[in-house]
């Protein structure tokens, strides 16, 4: 029974942070139809600049708990400054082209960050761990957690809602909802098609960017870390379905409790559970659990 | 029925008692017919009467919920387009479809590769005798000049000729034109037809086309057929079929 | 009149091909031959530089293939994992040490593996079958990392292999893997164009342009794409062991996505007109890395995606179009 519970807390943290990371990804597919491999990258950007404001702040002599803060800031920061900058000179040139083209493109803007995250904050890990102890632990069962754990799963839940509720219930978010079932039709009904793309590459950067920066605390900031996120990412919104919101937290959850599963069980799966799972649902479900793209099979 | 038809041989086509719903709608409804070797028989009707629902079951994009389709005898109900194909019928597109980044003789030859019996992962596709059969139909259809230019440069009229040309390649008992003059000019229509049939007579092909100008039906038509609401309302000589009153109340609209 | 002009219009495509044949085989031999000469007079830094481009290059060039019938494949890692396992457990487990034998060997694992999985993924397309791919090639990466008796994520060493019963002083190893390597990558280059050029090459082009025509002309579209999914995890797979083989290690990392990225980014550079252009591309991405980490660690990939980026903007059909197939009209899309 303990055991049970361990899975499904760690499940559910890690979860969280797949779900704050992947929401991006699946957002900028859903509007801008570009599976974005450079997402990873933003992730990665948001967690060395995340590195650098909470040092600043320490340095200025703010209080612990203003970390937080200055992880958000970071995070908004990469979005306002990065996000405009790579969607115009870089993607905006391939729009309306086939979308193997445009991975492709996104993995050459991956390359390209890689090497200037390096540029700027050097190839020496960065370590920003102070405010992984700002909730203390929390004790359940036998079990001892990191508060900081639980503060993500807030934050997961606060994100999603946010997003739904601006897609849903604000104006601006129903333009965007227009762009994303049909491109041409919102076009012809006059909505400002670039503006929505603009807004929607920056609210997944930002969201991109603020699971790396949170997560900065968690680990050692350093070249690669964009990596492997990129792929887990992958997973889950394929699991979840391309472009489906409910669809990123179904498939985080989904990955999230396997993984954890796999950890606890049968370590020997725990890599490969996750990519197991995403190769089922493409075989048998490809368009994913919720349904928002057809899946292009013959 | 068929009075054109040659009686000596078997029906190049036969179709019985075909039907079709798709949920409440009845696309097709007890269509039967029978065409000999040789005809050149033209499908007319409004827009949703049943004639592409005809023409795909024949051609087994779609498969009928009742009734036959035999191609000289032989059952092909429910076959895949593929293998019907491989039978003897072929057809073109009402827009053509063509692999635009080719060229014209490249696409004649996908013709000849995709059929199967060249088929080989040694055999060039660009062989002498195979390049010489597929210049000579270009020729026949006015198109020898382009061989050598990319689809996707090429005027529409142009690209309809090949698709059609394309069809013909291997030689089919039956031959299936969709619409051969939609998005064609005017002045162009009765110069490609005339292209397009002068081909077809040299085969002694058997056609079926669809067709919604009344002048290249009575032109070129041997016999006619009128759909309306899912059935067959007319078969018989261009003349005759064009004079009857239920199509000229529902297909040609010169009758109040 | 219409004849004369139908004689004097003659494409000049079709003469190149039907004519051209047999010269451009001579040629191709001709040339492997020249470069498996010369590399007895080149420094050993630049054969392996060479054997690396060679081997790898036939990983990009199963890429190709998928091209050439309109899909791209991000898992390509599998196959070039599978292959260079096979070799490396052969030499190790069962003392199989002849180079040839190894390298046909893994070719052969991973084209059966892929065999087995041909017809499910051959009804795929675009993102889909890029993801799906891309998973099977990350679900082998698992496995592998967690199997110790493959070492892990480790991996595992080998010897130096042999050719035909000869075994030659360490000194000359390197110029027999050398030769090996581009004597079999050159033939397996060669057949692939016979193949480009057959008629089944040519519906594979045709599945690319239009699938649905493909089908109402009588050909499948199902058998291509597998056909060419099975061909391309072969020369994935010799690949894969020729690789292993010069470097003499072997680890999961072969099958992770950023391996295989690698190997899409040579093949689009390449375009999928020209066989030579891949492994033009293959020596330039292999100079590239050589050079990186003495004069530019942290820019090469900076440069890498830049210059991807040229080529899919100013460059579409890839280094390739520069000499073969002529201008591409972007008719659809754009598509690699």
């Amino acid at each position: 029974m303990n055991q049970l519970i361990t899975i499904l807390i760690d499940g559910i943290t890690y979860a969280s942070w797949l779900f704050i990371v992947a929401l991006g990804l699946t957002l900028v597919f859903g509007v801008l139809k570009i599976l974005n491999i450079a997402h990873g990258s933003f992730y990665a950007v948001g967690a060395y600049a995340a590195a650098s404001f909470v040092s600043w702040f320490g340095a200025m002599q703010f209080a612990p708990s203003w970390s937080l803060v200055a992880m958000l800031l970071a995070a908004v920061a990469v979005a306002a400054l990065v996000a405009p900058l790579c969607e115009r000179s870089l993607l905006r040139p391939f729009y309306g082209r086939d979308e193997v083209l445009l991975v492709l493109v996104t993995y050459a803007l991956f390359l390209i960050l890689e090497d200037v995250t390096k540029l700027i904050w050097g190839v020496n890990p960065y370590y920003v761990t102070d405010p992984y102890a700002l909730f203390g632990n929390v004790d359940i069962g036998e079990q001892s957690y990191v508060g900081y754990d639980f503060m993500l799963v807030a934050v997961a839940v606060v994100v999603g809602v946010a997003v739904w509720w601006g897609l849903n219930r604000t104006r601006q978010g129903k333009l965007v909802l227009a762009v994303i079932h049909s491109e041409e039709v919102a076009s012809s009904m006059g909505v400002n098609v670039s503006r929505v793309y603009m807004l929607a590459f920056g609210v997944g950067i930002f969201l991109a960017a603020l699971g790396g920066a949170l997560t900065a605390p968690m680990i050692s900031v350093q070249p690669g870390v964009s990596v492997g996120v990129i792929i887990v990412s992958f997973a889950v919104v394929i699991i979840g379905g391309l472009g489906s919101i409910p669809g990123a937290a179904i498939g985080a959850l989904i990955v999230g409790l396997a993984r954890s599963l796999a950890v606890h069980t049968a370590p020997v799966a725990e890599l490969f559970s996750v990519y197991i799972v995403m190769a089922v649902v493409l075989m048998f479900r490809p368009e994913g659990l919720f349904q928002r793209i057809q899946a292009r099979k013959i | 029925m068929s009075a054109l038809a040659d009686t000596r041989n078997a029906p190049v086509l036969q179709a019985a008692g075909l039907q079709k719903r798709f949920g409440s709608v009845v696309a097709a409804s007890d269509m039967s017919l029978e065409v000999g070797h040789g005809e050149r028989v033209s499908l007319i009707g409004s827009n949703g009467a049943g004639k592409t629902t005809f023409v795909n079951m024949i051609t087994g994009y779609i498969r009928p919920d009742a009734g036959s389709i035999a191609l000289d005898g032989r059952a092909i109900t429910g076959m895949t387009p593929r293998a019907i194909t491989h039978l003897g019928v072929a057809r073109s597109f009402q827009i053509p479809q063509l692999c635009a980044g080719l060229t014209v003789l490249d696409n004649m030859l996908v013709a000849t590769a995709c059929h199967g019996r060249s088929l080989s992962f040694l055999r060039p596709a660009h062989r002498a005798d195979a390049i010489e059969r597929a210049e000579a139909l270009l020729k026949r259809f006015g198109l020898a000049a382009q061989s050598g230019r990319r689809v996707s440069e090429l005027p529409g009229g142009v690209r309809k000729l090949l698709d059609i040309a394309m069809a013909l390649t291997e030689q089919p008992r039956l031959l299936l034109l969709d619409e051969p003059t939609s998005g064609v000019s005017v002045e162009e229509k009765f110069p490609m037809m005339d292209t397009v049939m002068q081909a077809l007579e040299e085969e002694a092909m058997t056609v079926l086309f669809v067709e919604h100008d009344m002048d290249i039906v009575e032109r070129y038509a041997s016999r006619v057929v009128a759909f309306y609401s899912g059935r067959i309302i007319a078969d018989a000589a261009p003349a005759d079929a064009l004079a009857n009153e239920e199509v000229r109340r529902y297909v040609t609209g010169t009758l109040r | 009149m219409q004849a004369t002009s139908a004689t004097l219009d003659k494409p000049a495509l079709a003469t190149r091909h039907g004519a051209g044949r047999p010269r451009t085989l001579l040629a191709g031999l001709v040339l492997i031959a020249l470069l498996i000469g010369a590399g007895a007079l080149l420094p050993k830094w630049l054969t392996f530089l060479l054997t690396m481009a060679a081997s790898h290059g036939l990983v990009s060039l199963g890429i190709v293939v998928l091209m050439r019938c309109g899909v791209v494949s991000f898992g390509q890692g599998m196959v070039f994992a599978l292959g260079g396992y096979t070799a490396a457990l052969l030499f190790n487990r069962l003392g199989m040490t002849d180079a040839l034998g190894m390298a046909l060997a893994g070719g052969l694992v991973a084209a059966l593996a892929a065999l087995l999985v041909a017809r499910l993924i051959a009804g795929y397309r675009g993102i889909f079958f890029a993801m799906l791919t891309l998973a099977l090639s990350m679900v082998l990466y698992g496995v592998l990392v967690k199997t110790d008796a493959v070492g892990g994520s480790d991996g595992f060493n080998m010897g130096r292999a042999t050719l035909l019963g000869q075994a030659l002083p360490d000194a000359s190893v390197g110029y027999l893997l050398y030769a090996v390597t581009i004597g079999l990558s050159g033939v397996l280059a060669l057949a692939a164009r016979v193949y480009f050029d057959s008629t089944r090459g040519l519906v594979s082009l045709a599945v690319r342009e239009n699938e649905l025509r493909v089908e109402y002309l009588g050909g499948s579209v199902r058998q291509a794409v597998a056909a060419n999914f099975v061909i391309a995890a072969f020369l994935g797979g010799v690949g894969g062991a020729l690789t292993v083989m010069s470097l003499g290690h072997i680890d999961p990392n072969f099958s992770y996505w950023t391996s295989s990225g690698e190997f899409v980014f040579v093949a689009i550079l390449a375009g999928y007109h020209s066989v030579l252009a891949v492994f033009i591309a293959s020596t330039l991405l292999e100079i590239v890395r050589s050079f990186s980490s003495l004069y530019f660690p942290n820019t090469w990939q900076l440069a890498l995606g830049i210059f991807l980026l040229l080529a899919i903007r100013f460059l579409p059909g890839g280094i390739g179009s520069l000499w073969a197939g002529g201008k591409i009209k972007t008719s659809n899309g754009g598509r690699p």
